[in-house]
């Protein structure tokens, strides 16, 4: 039992740390260390520089464009990225639909889409929840009728995150009555840009414009769009949410803001001492620490199995619940940190071009907006408690 | 990086549980505990002979060898069967203690005895008053006509009236919470002017209060370097903590395992109480925190074994810290899910709740670790964030 790298692990690293090091653009890495909000561009600029490395899908096998690592190689990858302050990568079409088509797409899917994904010519969407059906998806109600060459979708999409820098949307949709709720769910591709879909945006509580609504009305997709077999979708959708979970704690991100908690709480005056030395205060930081240091355990636990074959099951849930506690918390904590100067909400001071003076250290000016949008980590991806219920009935058998 | 134990490793921990399931059953440590004797010498004997209580001495002592991993094993299956045996006491604390500063005729001469089970130790560092601090030392030893005397008191010597040499620490120079001055002395409880009032713990195990009145003790019964005592003392003390952490996690997993077990099979309106939300959830929480401690035990075992103190104390004291509060979360919860029945004696459950709860009392609370691990945390430099410019490509 150890914890250190073998020096092949080692020697990755530093491939990956000298890379990230000469090809990050700094101002990016600003933006995103301080919470600078991302444009569409800052995501693509990333994401194709490393591409040009042949490092923008990292968990996809070599035979379809990606680097063939193994599980902890793809974590000291996220680890130096995440460290560098790099964008992380947009899921939705590396981590989600891309795996998906790699496993069930036909060769002419693979061949039109993969390559699309990995260039990011491409930005995918999600077509998952919908108004009635959250945590219960599989009782979707998006229909999509056969009709000769084409499926003609009717229905409607929520939460939709980023559709609108979409061009295309992986979408949950009702091809067949009866049965089982999950049988009859259908997994289909659809062009953004197809006559009948609009997308309109949700703003959220942080007053910003991230998820949305997309309404498909006649929409007509091709049935070569199909992915696999008609009214087995249910199992793709699940294949997808159990592909790569070991990320979803967010150990990485979570030390890169833990630091930048300190430097705040550090640079923060309170009562004529630093913050981050009274003492009420730097207990709170410390036991999100603490907290932190055994997950990065728990974390590594599970991609150790990983990497010698057993994909983790219900074992992502206990990572997800407990990762994204201590996501909201930093997120509160540094909110609390900045004290008043948490309070003043100019949104444009935290985009691009902004040319005005801050209100308060500029590190303070999206904490609260931020602290207001991490709500959502507990809610998205399966909320934590549909995450307790898998626990309960996968791990302990109840 | 990995996470598997070696062959050696493994036998170990098979050879352990399969000990103490054919000796060590619950009712077995009833009797022991009943018997008040502070341990149970067949079972004691049995570790012996497994060679278990050699397993933190070196191999050129005829030893097992073993460090922080070796005795996270022995721990855990120990915190699975609440084992109430003087093994940290003697066979961590006592052992490494002696390893680790002992001159070769210490060496020589008691590793072997205690590896066979003929001697025990145990280890009085507490004073009253000083609640967990280590440096609090106002027991005196003063060098006189070739002897040191000893006098003062020490709290909760946990297996000291069981113990055939105790090690003490006692102030040789300056004042009580003086880093520097204090020293290690084995003491014969036998001695005159050592008295003891023997008590028992809720957990099961026995104590002393112990006080020295003037003993004397040879100039050779000085451990290591004299005046410079407290990095020994924090070093042996941490590898108890260690030990401490992963029978923790053995006592969690007991109780994970018995409390979902009985949502299995008690029946409430009809149903198994296990198919009630609240109720599940709550497990998954108590799960959650298990395997958060238990990854906390992992650090400690192989941290405890760095040779940078700042980085083996951060790692402790953090595995302690939360592993305080997990073990509290898991035993409350455990007797809340039994309901009445994990109110009663005669169920395991509380006595693992029992010995959770003594665990985070034991060494330093949580809160004190907090504490130790800030003050860690503080010698360690901030993050910086002031890279220079020209490091980095343009867009």
């Amino acid at each position: 039992m150890n914890l250190d790298f073998t020096p092949e692990e080692l020697a990755f690293r530093d491939e990956v740390r000298g890379f990230v090091r000469s090809h990050l653009p700094r101002e990016l890495s600003l933006k995103v260390i301080e919470h600078k909000r991302l444009s569409k561009d800052d995501y693509l600029v990333w994401q194709r520089i490393l591409h040009g490395r042949g490092w923008s899908a990292p968990s996809w096998p070599r035979a379809f464009g990606g680097p063939g690592w193994n599980a902890v190689q793809r974590h000291i990858f996220d680890e130096e990225c995440a460290a560098a302050g790099a964008p992380p990568i947009i899921a939705f079409g590396v981590y989600m639909v891309g795996p998906v088509i790699i496993a069930f797409g036909s060769p002419a899917q693979q061949a039109k889409y993969l390559p699309r994904i990995l260039s990011s010519e491409d930005w995918w969407c999600q077509g998952y929840s919908e108004p009635g059906s959250g945590s219960d998806l599989a009782s979707l109600k998006t229909r999509a009728e056969r009709r000769g060459d084409t499926y003609v979708v009717n229905g409607q999409k929520t939460w939709t995150t980023l559709a609108q820098y979409a061009d295309m949307m992986f979408c949950l949709v009702r091809t067949g009555a009866g049965g089982k709720k999950q049988e009859g769910i259908s997994f289909l591709l659809i062009d953004m840009r197809s006559p009948g879909v609009s997308v309109r945006p949700i703003i959220t509580l942080d007053g910003e414009h991230e998820v949305n609504e997309v309404w498909l009305e006649n929409v007509e997709v091709p049935v070569e769009n199909l992915v696999g077999e008609e009214g087995r979708g249910w199992t793709y959708a699940k294949f997808l949410l159990s592909h790569e979970r070991s990320g979803i704690a967010g150990v990485s991100r979570s030390k890169r803001e833990l630091a930048w908690l300190k430097h705040i709480a550090a640079s923060e005056t309170d009562g004529g001492h630093r913050l981050i030395d009274n003492p009420r205060f730097r207990d709170k930081i410390s036991r999100v620490e603490i907290e932190l240091m055994a997950l990065e355990i728990t974390n590594l636990r599970v991609l150790a199995a990983e990497r010698e074959g057993k994909p983790p099951g219900a074992e992502a849930s206990i990572l997800k619940i407990k990762g994204t506690e201590i996501q909201q918390s930093l997120t509160e904590l540094m909110m609390e940190a900045v004290g008043p100067y948490a309070l003043p909400h100019l949104p444009l001071s935290w985009g691009d071009h902004w040319l005005g003076e801050h209100v308060g250290p500029a590190y303070a000016a999206p904490l609260a907006a931020r602290y207001f949008n991490y709500r959502k980590v507990s809610i998205y991806g399966g909320s934590n408690e549909i995450q307790r219920n898998i626990v309960a009935q996968q791990i302990l058998g109840l | 990086m990995d996470f598997d134990f070696t062959q050696e490793q493994l036998l170990l921990q098979d050879s352990v549980r399969k000990f103490l399931e054919k000796n060590y059953d619950f009712d077995t440590r009833r009797e022991i505990v009943a018997a008040r004797q502070g341990f149970g010498p067949m079972a004691w004997q049995g570790l012996a002979s497994l060679g278990l209580l050699g397993v933190n001495v070196p191999e050129s002592h005829g030893g097992f060898g073993g460090g922080g991993v070796e005795t996270m094993i022995v721990m855990e299956a120990f915190g699975r069967h609440l084992v109430v045996e003087p093994w940290v006491a003697s066979a961590v604390m006592g052992t490494s203690c002696i390893v680790t500063a002992g001159t070769d005729d210490q060496r020589n001469y008691l590793l072997p005895l205690m590896a066979s089970g003929e001697m025990k130790l145990a280890c009085a560092f507490l004073e009253p008053g000083g609640r967990y601090d280590l440096s609090r030392v106002a027991t005196t030893a003063r060098l006189e006509g070739g002897f040191w005397h000893i006098s003062g008191s020490k709290a909760v010597v946990v297996h000291g009236a069981v113990a055939d040499l105790l090690i003490v620490s006692a102030r040789t120079a300056g004042q009580p919470g003086d880093a520097e001055g204090i020293s290690l002395f084995f003491v014969n409880p036998g001695e005159e002017g050592v008295e003891g009032r023997e008590f028992p713990l809720y957990d099961g195990t026995r104590a002393v209060e112990a006080s020295f009145h003037d003993v004397r003790v040879s100039s050779d019964s000085l451990i290591g370097v004299q005046d410079q005592g407290l990095p020994l003392v924090e070093l042996v003390v941490d590898r108890a903590i260690a030990a401490l952490c992963a029978e923790a996690v053995g006592c969690m997993q007991a109780l994970m395992e018995r409390t979902t077990e009985y949502l299995k099979t008690r029946q409430q309106f009809g149903v198994p109480i296990g198919r009630f939300q609240a109720l599940q959830h709550r497990m998954v929480d108590m799960l959650v925190h298990t395997e958060q401690a238990r990854s906390m035990a992992m650090l400690a075992a192989l941290r405890v074994e760095s040779p940078d103190a700042a980085q083996r104390r951060k790692a402790v004291s953090a595995a302690k810290e939360l592993i305080g509060r997990a073990g509290r979360f898991v035993g409350q919860q455990a007797v809340q899910l039994h309901g009445g029945m994990g109110m009663t004696e005669e169920l395991d459950v509380g006595h693992y709740v029992k010995r959770l709860q003594a665990i985070d009392t034991q060494f330093g609370d949580a809160d004190w670790h907090l504490d130790r691990f800030v003050a860690a945390e503080a010698a360690a430099p901030l993050p910086d964030f002031s890279r220079p410019r020209s490091k980095w490509k343009k867009l």
